[in-house]
């Protein structure tokens, strides 16, 4: 299978599992698409580096887009299957490896192992937030 | 160096948030790890498959020089626990803006 194939295929399996094994419900959650928004821009940072600077090259058999081995030096920024540098599969890979992670790690927490303590709040709200009566 | 200043550069800028944002992931580190061995094994099977059939390779020049058996770079396997560990903490901070656990629950 090419790296398109097993690429679309892990965002289906994560899918299932989050919405219908583990139950997790991530994908409905605005809490989390909060967060995909916030990495998936990292994402095209950090991979634009490791793809343009040629530090992790493709076969153009495996991609949609154009392979290092075809066309030898920088990859195109946009276009040519693409996106900054990566190859656009890219997205689908990142997605299937954040929503597996976060659906696992909601999932152990729901099981009781570790479901706290809760995140938060942050630091400069330290202090400001409302406490009960008799403290 | 590249892989391994683009690894270093996700664990600085997501772990800050542990103490600024107070996630307090690393404080349910069993959680943690079990996330992380569950999420990592399937992944790095298909990484090493991918290697192993040609997908995708790497540039020498680029890496430490430390390679695993099946010619997988070490910053490759480290890619996806820093990656994973890096999603956890975005989503806990996510929570610790929007939802923040109570005061009381300070431990």
């Amino acid at each position: 299978m090419s790296y398109t194939a097993i690429a679309l295929l892990s965002v289906a399996v994560v899918l299932v599992l989050d919405l219908l094994v583990l139950r997790t419900r991530m994908v409905l959650r605005p809490h989390f698409w909060i967060a995909y928004a916030i990495m998936i821009g990292f994402q095209f940072l950090t991979n634009a580096v490791l793809t343009g600077s040629q530090t992790v090259q493709y076969a153009d058999a495996a991609i949609v887009g154009v392979g290092n081995d075809t066309l030898p030096g920088q990859p195109p920024f946009i276009g040519g299957g693409r996106l900054f540098y990566a190859p656009v599969e890219d997205v689908s890979f990142g997605f299937a490896l954040v929503l597996l992670t976060l659906a696992v790690w909601q999932f152990i927490g729901d099981r009781g192992l570790q479901a706290g303590p809760r995140s938060g709040p942050p630091m400069w709200r330290r202090g400001a937030s409302p406490r009960s009566p008799g403290r | 160096m590249t892989y391994a200043l683009v690894l270093a550069f996700i664990v600085v800028g997501s772990g800050w948030l542990e103490l600024v944002l107070r996630t307090r992931v690393f404080r349910r580190w069993k959680r943690l790890l079990l996330t992380l061995v569950v999420v990592c094994l399937p992944f790095l099977l298909w990484d090493a498959y991918a290697i192993s059939v040609g997908h995708w390779w790497f540039e020498p020049s680029q890496l430490v020089g430390v390679s695993l058996p099946g010619g997988m770079p070490l910053e490759e396997l480290l890619f996806f626990p820093v990656v994973a560990l890096a999603a956890i903490l975005t989503l806990e901070a996510v929570r610790s803006v929007l939802d923040p656990a109570p005061a009381e629950e300070d431990a």
